[in-house]
């Protein structure tokens, strides 16, 4: 639904408050032509430096890898916030009550994200199961560090793929995965309608457990709640194949990291590969960083020229539709 | 050096389909290689003699001499293999599945004992293209009767030369197309996502935060055009389809329409316009006179700026050098190759240093699942060729 925002002659662009503008948690700088099309653009910086005058133009906020972070105190010192769009679909690290509390409205961008992040999810998948990173290593060696004849990874046409979360991304995931005839199970707070079970061949796996033990690839795909904090811990990974395989393509805290150390030292699982930690990035002598059975990203998800460029147009939608007071594509509501 | 790895993927050069008999194990679904093995029917034979006695040296005639009479008291054919276990052996475990049905010699066993041992040897069990097979080794072997070669490439081979010399060939076509395939699906989701810059922008000492900024290219709508559309290729096809690609392909002929239709392939007799239009090109032919060089300046000219190359073919079918001068000049985004030439590149080759480039030890088919049915196949071929029987995955000039 594209909305064209009411601009009368003489009147501003609705203020739209961003963290930055390129630099490490900024703006794309491609994307802000377009943001300017729509908005008056105000940097944190410039808020800060002129409070007064600022805070009663900004209207909405448009959260670029989490930042500006929004507290109280942010929320009490923008009187006419009217929604925050955030890029990406997690909403985590948003206080969604205290926001509503405002009567400010929220915002993802569900559409967007979905595709480029079942891709890094099977790019990772295929890449750990048939040993890619430590390939290229051998392959690019100037010494001779690796020796084995046997460089042998494993099958992934036919395996079973186990996916926990089969939310949209969840069942992209499922509907790339059948393509290499994986067998698919998955574990979801919700069923999912039979149609949508049969297209992909997924069976439903009530308790996790059953998922667990019969998963040659774990793909972990849910979002970060309080329930699904360490949802794998030692005693799901003891339950995984020592042959099995854990992508995590949700948030690092969902994934017990010190028992995920353990488990791949000790061979209690065979490899791992994380597109999320917890901290982003991690502190450079932790132990993960130094196992040869683990592929880390650094939060490849929806970074594709591609992806971004959506979620921001996404978040462009969302955000003129609620200063327009019409419904949003994508609200999110405090559940 | 670094180790050589089979050869892969490629399509046999004729006879697309396996000889068809009823025996059957050959069939090129999925499901029939697994268990039980029609092999587990056969029982091993008795084990091999013992040792000689503990203080006393056995000298080589002498031993050499048991060694035929055992040979001749269990009937085990013999036949030769380059090595065992190392870089580029044999596998252990392999060569003990091997033994309980042959009497493996190896090369080095054979040089030293040429004049005895040239007789004997009635198969050749080809590993990682070794050993090399010329002419002056078809001289020696008057009773040599098949060459059973692992993975699908049989470009190593000089296949005039062997049927010159009445020995068959066989290879191991289907059973690597899947596991090829993946690797293909694999290596262009890597590079096109930059999968390996960013591993090592993950764990790099250096690293303190990541980029906004730093982005790669989508797959999922992008436009894929397969070069070569034989059983990998088309398994590529079905497996890009489910990333709402849009697949171009080319090939020597056409694919009939079901098949085009069941994966949304578009045909294109000219290369050219395959080239100009994909974002992703990925090389799936086999290797012969025509195809090599297949990739040269002119058509690494025609490719986008922003698209990427995908070799999980032969090394020859890439112009190297002007792939080279291609990625450094931006004529082209990014490569992924799992095949070079040679295998292993030299250790101060340009491609080992350019980022925008994916390079693995040619593991197309470096699955431990495949490579077990590959010496099961490779077994049944040459059991059936000593036999007198129709060979499976026979090769025919």
């Amino acid at each position: 639904m594209k909305v064209k925002p009411k601009i009368m002659k003489g009147e501003e662009l609705p203020g739209l408050l961003v963290n930055e503008i390129g630099g490490m948690h900024g703006i794309l700088h491609d994307h802000v032509e377009f943001l300017k099309k729509h908005f008056c653009l105000i940097t944190m910086k410039e808020f800060l430096e002129n409070k007064k005058n600022m805070s009663k133009k900004v209207q909405a906020v448009y959260l670029w890898w989490h930042k500006p972070v929004i507290d109280k105190d942010l929320l009490q010192s923008l009187p006419n916030l009217k929604v925050i769009a955030n890029s990406g679909v997690g909403m985590d690290h948003l206080d969604l009550k205290l926001v509503a509390s405002f009567g400010v409205k929220m915002a993802n961008a569900p559409c967007a994200v979905s595709s480029s992040t079942a891709d890094t999810g099977m790019a990772l998948l295929l890449a750990s199961a048939r040993r890619l990173v430590e390939g290229y290593h051998v392959a690019v060696s100037p010494g001779m560090e690796y020796c084995e004849a046997d460089f042998l990874g494993v099958e992934v046409t036919g395996a079973t793929l186990g996916i926990i979360g089969m939310g949209s991304i969840g069942y992209k995931i499922a509907l790339r995965a059948k393509a290499f005839e994986m067998k698919i199970l998955y574990h979801n707070r919700t069923r999912r309608k039979e149609q949508e079970e049969q297209a992909v061949g997924a069976l439903y796996c009530e308790k996790i457990d059953d998922l667990l033990c019969q998963a040659d690839f774990v793909m972990v795909v849910v979002s970060l709640t309080p329930q699904t904090h360490k949802l794998i811990g030692k005693r799901e990974m003891e339950l995984m194949k020592p042959t099995a395989t854990l992508i995590n393509i949700s948030r690092g805290a969902v994934v017990d990291q010190e028992a995920l150390v353990i488990a791949l030292r000790s061979g209690v699982i065979r490899a791992a590969a994380l597109d999320v930690t917890y901290p982003e990035p991690l502190p450079r002598d932790h132990p993960l960083l130094k196992l040869k059975n683990v592929i880390i990203t650094p939060h490849l998800g929806i970074k594709t020229d591609k992806a971004t460029r959506m979620i921001t147009e996404e978040a462009v939608e969302n955000i003129l539709a609620a200063l327009a007071g019409l419904p949003m594509p994508s609200e999110v509501h405090p559940s | 050096m670094l180790f050589l790895f089979p050869p892969t993927h490629v399509d046999k050069v004729q006879s697309p389909r396996p000889q068809n008999h009823s025996r059957g194990p050959w069939h090129p679904s999925r499901e029939q290689f697994l268990p039980p093995s029609p092999l587990s029917s056969v029982p091993p034979p008795p084990s091999f003699p013992p040792p000689p006695q503990p203080g006393v040296p056995a000298r080589l005639p002498a031993l050499l001499a048991r060694r035929e009479e055992d040979m001749e008291a269990q009937e085990l054919p013999c036949v030769l293999i380059d090595c065992i276990g190392g870089k580029h052996g044999v596998y252990e475990d392999h060569a003990e599945f091997l033994k309980e049905r042959f009497c493996l010699i190896t090369m080095k066993e054979y040089l030293e004992n040429k004049n005895f041992l040239g007789k004997k040897i009635r198969a050749i069990y080809m590993w990682y293209h070794k050993p090399v097979i010329n002419e002056e080794l078809l001289q020696s072997l008057p009773n040599l009767k098949i060459v059973a070669s692992s993975g699908v490439g049989i470009d190593h081979l000089d296949l005039s030369l062997l049927s010159s010399y009445g020995v068959k060939v066989s290879n191991t076509p289907f059973i690597v197309s899947t596991d090829t395939a993946d690797l293909g699906m694999a290596l262009m989701l890597a590079s096109s996502r930059r999968l390996v810059e960013g591993h090592q922008m993950a764990i790099s000492p250096d690293t303190e935060y990541f980029p906004a900024d730093w982005l790669g290219a989508e797959v999922s709508g992008a436009t894929l055009g397969i070069i070569g559309m034989g059983t990998i290729g088309y398994k590529v096809a079905e497996r890009a389809k489910a990333f709402e690609m849009k697949i171009l392909y080319h090939n020597r002929k056409q694919r009939n329409k079901e098949e085009e239709r069941a994966v949304g392939a578009t045909y294109c007799k000219k290369i050219d316009d395959l080239l100009q239009q994909a974002d992703f090109v990925m090389l799936v032919v086999n290797l012969t006179p025509q195809t090599h060089k297949l990739i040269g300046k002119r058509e690494l000219q025609l490719m986008k700026p922003t698209a990427i190359l995908i070799n999980i073919s032969r090394g020859l079918v890439v112009d190297q050098d002007a792939l080279v001068e291609a990625l450094q000049n931006k004529v082209i985004k990014a490569a992924a190759l799992d095949v070079t030439y040679p295998e292993p590149l030299p250790r101060d080759h340009p491609l080992l240093k350019l980022k925008n480039v994916i390079i693995t030890p040619h593991i197309g088919s470096a699955t431990v699942k495949t490579r077990h049915l590959m010496k099961e196949n490779m077994t049944e071929s040459i059991q059936a060729g000593l036999a007198g029987l129709p060979i499976p995955n026979e090769v025919l000039l």
